[in-house]
């Protein structure tokens, strides 16, 4: 039936009325009226009575749309941008390295210590801790990138069980360590579980929430490589795409991220080498590969000590949002199964009916029966049309935030793990100054000196992990009030204190705006048209037959 | 349905054609049905209370009537298997859509039966008819003697008389065209059944997703939990209405043209039985011609009475059976329509009103954007 273009939902309320509090993340450079994460430039926060400039509905053909300047507010913030804050980053723990210092967007990444600071400046964020935390929610706020992509064009590459799709990836960015102000590259989905693959192994190391790509899906792909131009493997490439700008939109997102060497190449480089080994980065994959390691960290002899009850109680959170979410998808799946099964019922009635009305001899009710037969395969359409729609709006959407919930989670076992080498380095050095008192004791002096470097070493190392582990708590707190706030998309929800909820909730209510008015609504008008059509066809038909008979039967 | 059939002639005195069963009442395994008739005579009902053994036992009398020339040549109204309270999952398989929803439509099928049984011009006129339905005590039990008609499954040797070549073509085309038949509508009552089956499966999942959304509901003075908590509270009524829109579409489906394709394919199934008695009889008739022509003198004056009587017969069987087929033909086109035509306007009716309701929840979602 209705391809996704032909689709042409209202706009959101958003756009009709001035709405304060409530941004519309309309679709910016997709075509999918339904899919909310494709949004805008900026991060705009929207302070209560000020009405957003409707960029849904109208959208120029352009990828990119007016990147507008953040009047930030929020509705605890003071406005100020305190001094605090170059403070704050003054002992930022990250790589960070662009030219461009001094613009409020970019405060964030303006030049700072690297991780190995001098210890006097490291001791401070333990210090400075009761304040910094507020000052980290006003910094967050106050974010805005300078570095836009969008994934466009996707085209099929070759032929046969080889072929593959490439996506066109076009970055626009003023970020001086890009090498051009716009520039787009050709990337197909295994570069992008390549990305994915690299900045975990570095990344995670830091305690940074690694955003996930989409899932692998062989049965997709397959149809699309077989080369069937069929509506499904068109909206499968379309659903892909946008899964694939949405991630690539949060790993620029993250400043840190950003600045990795492997997504600028990823960005910039023509040539990409081949990733390999992505087998193992499919469907469920990654959430096995989380939970395994979060096993892994469980089965640790040594229990963490919480001496900071904010990473117990947003961990416990995190845990118990990401149960919730889990239970809601298992259901929304099951209904999403149950729908397909009834397009594939529907259809084997509608045949069963269509031969039932050809074998039958009066022609009236002949005629009726394979109408029904018709209109039954119309409804298997509108039934498919309606697990789709169900499967896309609902179920993709959870599962993409249990899998960001799963990533939030790992980040903290990289806190845990970083932990255990500290209090593994300690004893260490605990073993060999008892070693060397050893020594001593025994006098033998060719060995001490021996010893006496070993220890010197590993009080370094312990110094170096309680560092270590020191600012990777600190940069879990960022992430997680990072994820809070945006929640790794372009889109806010302003409110006294946002939270991941909300951006949920926001998803959620403009996906199913989406969804009631256009899906359930057509969708049951169509139901309604289809059987009044059916209906008077029958009347007609049953007036002709009642009349027939009649004659016949009187004798 | 057979309204035009004079029932003067009838040895019933109520009406045929509005026969109801108001009630069903669940002790254990066994149901027991209600049966309202209408009197002829004036204003006044029967009620009386049936099993299904009563039934069946309606059914055997109706088949060993003795004295009714061409009996075999009528198309029995099908009686609807044995149901009991607890049914196994192979009974309620043979069932079909009749073992749905509390026994309404098998009540519908029982009544289906009377109905037929009562206006049929030849059936109506055994006694059994009138006690079973006026009669305030049950009916007797008593074991009827056996007949061909007991639905026994066929032997071996009595299948390769169903392909027996006819002598007449129109009860030739009869038997194919039956036989094809007979094949299309189970299916098409099967397949139908799954449907209905796999719509009942998505309005339960949709309770669920409802239910589910109201466990996310947090309580708390946080504004924004509470927009989430609302927001929860909202999509979990669109469900409610979803499964409630769901339920009404497979109970429509069940109650019109679930019954109406499970009556055809009864039907279809008896005419079925018909046409094979007769073929058996037309075997026993050239069996018997055979014989005749065969027999020595000594037996042949035998053997000519055993022929002319089953000639007799035979030609009974056959003038009934035309007459059958002819009003079983315009009955059944018109009952498959009557329950097309319901199924139309229950559908629609239903869908009206979902999308009303989705209509308001609309409403509801675009007033919270606040």
């Amino acid at each position: 039936m209705a391809a996704s273009s032909d689709r042409n939902p209202p706009p959101f309320p958003a756009a009709e009325d001035p709405e304060p509090g409530l941004v519309d993340p309309a679709d910016g450079d997709s075509d999918e009226g339904e899919d909310i994460f494709v949004s805008k430039t900026n991060p705009v926060s929207v302070s209560r009575g000020v009405s957003q400039p409707d960029r849904g509905a109208e959208d120029p053909p352009d990828l990119f749309s007016e990147e507008e300047e953040a009047s930030s507010t929020t509705a605890k913030s003071n406005g100020v941008h305190s001094d605090d804050d170059s403070d704050l980053f003054a002992e930022a723990h990250m790589e960070l390295n662009t030219d461009k210092p001094g613009s409020s967007a970019k405060k964030e990444l303006s030049a700072s210590s690297g991780p190995r600071s001098t210890s006097t400046s490291t001791q401070s964020p333990a210090a400075m801790q009761p304040t910094s935390l507020e000052q980290l929610e006003e910094e967050e706020a106050k974010d805005s990138f300078d570095v836009d992509v969008a994934i466009t064009n996707p085209e099929k590459v070759g032929d046969g069980m080889n072929a593959y799709v490439a996506y066109k990836v076009s970055t626009r960015t003023s970020l001086t360590m890009f090498r051009s102000k716009t520039f787009s590259v050709r990337r197909r989905f295994s570069d992008f579980l390549g990305l994915y693959e690299k900045l975990s192994v570095k990344q995670s190391l830091h305690g940074c929430i690694i955003p996930l790509p989409p899932e692998k899906s062989v049965v997709g792909m397959t149809k699309v490589k077989v080369g069937m131009d069929d509506p499904s493997s068109v909206e499968f490439v379309e659903r892909r795409r946008a899964a694939l700008e949405r991630y690539l939109q949060r790993v620029v997102c993250h400043p840190s991220l950003l600045q990795d060497a492997d997504v600028r190449e990823f960005l910039e480089r023509d040539d990409l080498p081949r990733a390999l080994n992505t087998q193992a980065l499919s469907g469920a994959g990654f959430l096995k590969m989380i939970n395994k390691a979060s096993d892994a960290v469980n089965k640790m002899t040594i229990k963490m000590n919480e001496s900071d009850t904010w990473f117990e109680d947003k961990f416990q959170e995190v845990e118990a949002e990401e149960q919730q979410l889990r239970k809601l998808h298992a259901v929304v799946d099951s209904l999403v199964n149950h729908r397909k099964d009834l397009c594939g019922n529907t259809a084997v009635f509608a045949k069963s009916m269509a031969m039932l009305g050809n074998s039958e001899d009066n022609t009236a009710l002949s005629r009726a029966l394979s109408q029904l037969a018709e209109v039954e395969d119309k409804m298997e359409q509108l039934h498919q049309e309606q697990a789709a729609s169900d499967f896309f709006i609902f179920a993709e959407l959870l599962s993409d935030y249990i899998r960001l919930l799963g990533a939030v989670r790992g980040c903290f076992d990289q806190r845990m793990r970083a932990w255990q080498r500290w209090q593994e380095a300690q004893s260490t050095l605990q073993k060999k100054r008892e070693a060397e008192a050893k020594l001593l004791w025994a006098n033998k002096p060719e060995k001490l000196q021996q010893a006496k470097e070993d220890i010197t070493e590993w009080e370094s190392r312990v110094t170096q992990y309680e560092r270590d582990f020191d600012r990777i708590g600190m940069t879990v707190r960022k992430e997680v009030l990072r994820f809070e706030s945006y929640g790794f998309g372009k889109h806010q929800y302003s409110g006294p204190s946002p939270c991941r909820g909300s951006l949920f909730m926001v998803s959620l209510y403009h996906g199913f705006l989406n969804f009631i008015w256009y899906r359930r609504f057509f969708v049951i008008s169509q139901d309604f048209a289809v059987y009044r059509y059916f209906y008077r066809f029958i009347i007609v038909a049953s007036c002709v037959e009642e009349r027939r008979w009649r004659k016949d039967i009187c004798l | 349905m057979m309204e035009e059939v004079k029932e003067v002639t009838s040895a019933l005195s109520v009406h045929g054609h509005n026969i109801k069963i108001t009630d069903v009442v669940k002790d254990g395994d066994a149901l027991t049905f209600v049966i309202v008739s209408q009197k002829l005579s004036g204003t006044g009902e029967y009620h009386v209370d049936r099993t299904w053994d009563d039934f069946e036992w309606l059914q055997q009398h109706l088949f060993s009537q003795e004295d009714v020339p061409g009996l075999q040549g009528v198309i029995f109204p099908p009686l609807p298997a044995k149901a009991s309270g607890n049914a196994s999952a192979k009974i309620m398989k043979q069932l079909g859509v009749l073992g749905l929803g509390e026994w309404q439509p098998y009540c519908k099928a029982l009544e289906t039966f009377l109905q037929q049984v009562a206006t049929h011009k030849i059936l109506n006129k055994n006694k059994a008819v009138e006690v079973f339905l006026t009669s305030s005590d049950a009916p007797g039990r008593q074991k009827v003697k056996k007949n061909i008609f007991n639905r026994l499954s066929q032997a071996v040797e009595e299948m390769r008389k169903e392909g027996h070549k006819d002598v007449d073509e129109f009860f030739q085309t009869e038997r194919d065209h039956n036989l094809v038949l007979t094949g299309c509508t189970k299916t098409a009552a099967e397949k139908f059944l799954d449907m209905v089956l796999t719509e009942q499966k998505i309005a339960v999942a949709c309770g669920h997703f409802s239910a589910a959304l109201h466990l996310c509901v947090e309580p708390g003075e946080d504004p924004d939990k509470k927009a989430f908590s609302r927001l929860c509270v909202q999509i979990s009524e669109v469900f409610d209405s979803m499964k409630k829109n769901m339920t009404s579409v497979a109970e429509n489906n069940v109650n019109t043209l679930g019954l109406g394709l499970d009556l055809e394919s009864r039907y279809q199934e008896a005419e079925k039985e018909m046409l094979f008695r007769r073929t058996c009889k037309l075997v026993e008739l050239e069996n018997a011609r055979r014989n005749a022509e065969k027999a020595k003198p000594v037996k042949k004056a035998a053997m000519e009475e055993v022929k002319t009587a089953t000639q007799t017969e035979f030609q009974q069987i056959c003038g009934v059976a035309r007459q059958e087929i002819k009003q079983f033909h315009g009955v059944r086109v018109k009952m498959l329509q009557q329950a097309l035509v319901q199924w139309c306007e229950k559908q629609l009716l239903t869908a009206k009103e979902s999308t009303d309701q989705f209509n308001q929840h609309l409403q509801a979602f675009r007033g919270m954007a606040q």
